[in-house]
């Protein structure tokens, strides 16, 4: 980077070509809520904002999970099965087995982890495609859904109602009436931040965007290629279960046919956040304002009343179309910039 | 002696196709063994009004959805593409097919062009996005599988739409030469596809994209054109599946029709012998594959294990047949045989 500050001729401004998705991320998302604000009253509210958070926590930490995978150079399709696995697990435990939810919620993330693991191993070891696996895993952790339980639980537990739902949320003198942000939202934020953290600061994080860019590379380099494949499904199987104790904790129920097709909007929300599908490029920032823009066109069709909530699918379509055009034309303006640089 | 050398010719692809998927093959003699010991009638094959019935015919007229839409899923797979578009495609050609024959009173072969004109149209969508923009072809597809059931579902307004058209239910439910229609029509889909790749360039085109596009290209192979075309046939097959689909039941149902059959077309295919790699293909594999699958399905039926649960043990097998297949999963195999003649030796 420094050098090529050096060599720059022209003055530059202090975004670079990889910042232009996020920024355009950006400039979507505030025309999409000022939209909303323009044509419906009572839209800029806390209100508003509150629910965006609330009633998209799961898919957020679904979308940081994928974030993870995709800067990897990989895909994970089983993000909405182990979700509806998670949800329905604790809900059984709880309520059929007398284990305490907590337990039950760590029993959850444990078998979300060793779930991720496994396909990790699968990945590298067998050197079998990602989307080939994490398809079969779809279909296993569905069906395994359904061998815990075949229909929804509700989870009545006292500690999930009262202590989790209701003391550790938190009330803001927001808005006329105030609004209660439940400790979902509390989750949903450390989530991001400790993934921008880790992506940002740590070694495995830097190692995430070095296997997307280039595994070959990376291999040679001396990084830990294999481990970081294995870590990455397993962070995504982790947060995955996590998204699913949220939609747990959320609907107050474990279902094991919820969350279908959840792994889409993940990865819409991740496309629409800038992160580039082949890898290496990224930020867990772009995510959280792709999962805001997907939960913001949700919430003016539910304004607008008469628009059935499918709509939703297919803006979600041609944004994801949107971007990734957008991408293509910035790839295609940096070469040829580089061919005339080259010929000066 | 032109068509000695064909036969010939013939019989060594098909050979080599059956080495290809002994995997699969041995799986399928195992399940169909399996069903004999412990299932009673398995075998039976009855003649009843110029109808086969039976549990082999029901795995096949069943297997037939998946198996065309694997058909198409191949050629695009040997191109080093995969399109998950096909569930959503299927919705949409059941829902266009339904709701100009209800809503707007078409007579039932409009219907049915539409319907295939609409697939093909957005097979050729695919295709444009994957050679034109030069997306990914996960990429490409993934945006008709976000947008296309919602597509679907604003043709039928979000209603499942039923109708009593004795034409149309006859591509579900009749039959053609004592075999229901499904079968019949992967039998023609399958014929299609294998005379256009196997008598003309075009398979050897399709493999080579697959192998190396940029090579090929320079060789003077029209990889543009061969990636268009298929996409396009696998939208075609995508929108045939779908007729049978919404015929089966009478009604175009834009939430459910088509619903994970991507990934039960793709598996088909990589069960089938067909490397995800690209550059080599095998349409009688990814038949044998799709039909392996619902055998499967049918006995775990048979064993009474819920719908709901099936995909587990699916998932299972697919995994259990994609190690054997892996470079990896081979290299132990002969590593456990040489082993072995170490041993007795």
């Amino acid at each position: 980077m420094a050098q090529q500050e050096k060599g720059g001729q022209r003055m530059r401004l202090p975004i670079g070509r990889r910042d232009i998705p996020l920024i355009a991320t950006a400039i979507v998302l505030a025309g999409v809520y000022l939209f909303g604000v323009l044509t419906y009253e009572h839209f800029a509210s806390w209100a508003v904002v509150r629910n965006l958070l609330v009633d998209n926590a799961f898919l957020g930490i679904a979308a940081v999970g994928a974030t993870f995978v995709i800067i990897s150079g990989g895909i994970d399709l089983s993000v909405g099965s182990v979700m509806a696995f998670a949800g329905i697990l604790i809900a059984k435990l709880v309520e059929h087995a007398g284990v305490h939810p907590l337990a039950a919620i760590l029993i959850a993330l444990m078998a979300g982890v060793l779930f991720g693991t496994t396909q990790g191993l699968l990945i590298w070891v067998f050197r079998l495609p990602p989307f080939l696996v994490t398809l079969a895993g779809l279909f296993f952790m569905r069906g395994a859904a359904f061998v815990v339980h075949s229909q929804s639980i509700g989870v009545r537990h006292e500690f999930v109602a009262t202590t989790l739902n209701e003391t550790l949320s938190l009330r803001l003198p927001l808005g006329s009436r105030g609004i209660v942000l439940p400790v979902t939202v509390f989750i949903l934020l450390a989530t991001f931040a400790i993934a921008w953290f880790v992506l940002r600061h740590v070694r495995f994080g830097r190692t995430v965007y070095a296997l997307g860019d280039d595994a070959q590379a990376s291999a040679l380099m001396g990084l830990p290629v294999g481990r970081a494949t294995v870590q990455v499904y397993a962070v995504s199987g982790f947060l995955s279960a996590l998204a699913g104790v949220v939609f747990m904790l959320y609907q107050q129920s474990g279902d094991p046919a919820s969350c279908k097709g959840l792994e889409l909007d993940a990865i819409a929300a991740v496309v629409i956040g800038g992160t580039l599908l082949t890898g290496g490029i990224g930020s867990v920032i772009g995510t959280l304002l792709g999962v805001l823009i997907l939960g913001l066109i949700q919430t003016l069709i539910t304004f607008q009343g008469d628009l059935s909530s499918w709509w939703t699918r297919i803006v979600a379509g041609v944004l994801v179309l949107l971007f990734l055009v957008l991408q293509r034309a910035l790839d295609a303006l940096a070469v040829s910039a580089l061919n005339t640089s080259e010929e000066s | 002696m032109p068509l000695q050398s064909t036969m010939i010719e013939l019989s060594r692809h098909i050979v080599r196709t059956l080495l290809g998927i002994k995997w699969a093959l041995l799986a399928l003699a195992l399940l169909l063994a399996f069903n004999a010991i412990f299932t009673d009638n398995f075998f039976e094959i009855r003649f009843q009004d110029g109808h086969l019935y039976g549990t082999l015919i029901d795995i096949l007229n069943h297997g037939s959805k998946v198996a065309i839409v694997a058909v198409g899923m191949t050629l695009v797979i040997a191109t080093a593409g995969v399109d998950l578009s096909v569930g959503a495609i299927v919705a949409i050609s059941g829902a266009v097919a339904a709701s100009l024959l209800v809503e707007r009173g078409a007579p039932w072969y409009v219907a049915i062009v539409a319907a295939l004109v609409t697939s093909l149209a957005l097979g050729l969508w695919n295709g444009a996005l994957v050679v034109w923009l030069r997306l990914q072809p996960i990429v490409a597809t993934l945006i008709l599988m976000v947008a296309g059931r919602g597509v679907a579902q604003l043709i039928t307004d979000g209603r499942i739409i039923t109708f009593e058209d004795s034409h149309l239910a006859w591509f579900g439910n009749g039959a053609l030469f004592a075999l229901p229609v499904p079968v019949t029509m992967l039998a023609l889909v399958a014929g299609v596809g294998a005379l256009l790749t196997r008598r003309t360039a075009l398979g050897m085109f399709i493999e080579s994209v697959g192998d190396n596009e940029q090579a090929s290209r320079l060789a003077g192979v029209p990889d543009r054109a061969v990636k268009l075309f298929v996409y396009t046939f696998c939208g075609l097959c995508a929108g045939i599946a779908g007729i049978i689909e919404c015929s089966y039941i009478k009604a175009a149902d834009a939430n459910n029709a088509g619903q994970l059959l991507e990934l039960d077309a793709i598996l088909a295919v990589v069960i089938g012998g067909t490397s995800l790699m690209g550059g080599r293909f095998f349409i009688l594999g990814s038949i044998v594959g799709a039909l392996l699958m619902q055998a499967l399905t049918k006995t775990l039926y048979m064993l009474d294990v819920s719908a709901d649960i099936a995909p587990a043990p699916k998932a299972i097998a697919v995994v259990l047949v994609c190690l054997l297949q892996s470079p990896a999963g081979r290299e132990l195999i002969a590593r456990w045989r040489s082993r072995r003649r170490g041993g007795s030796a």
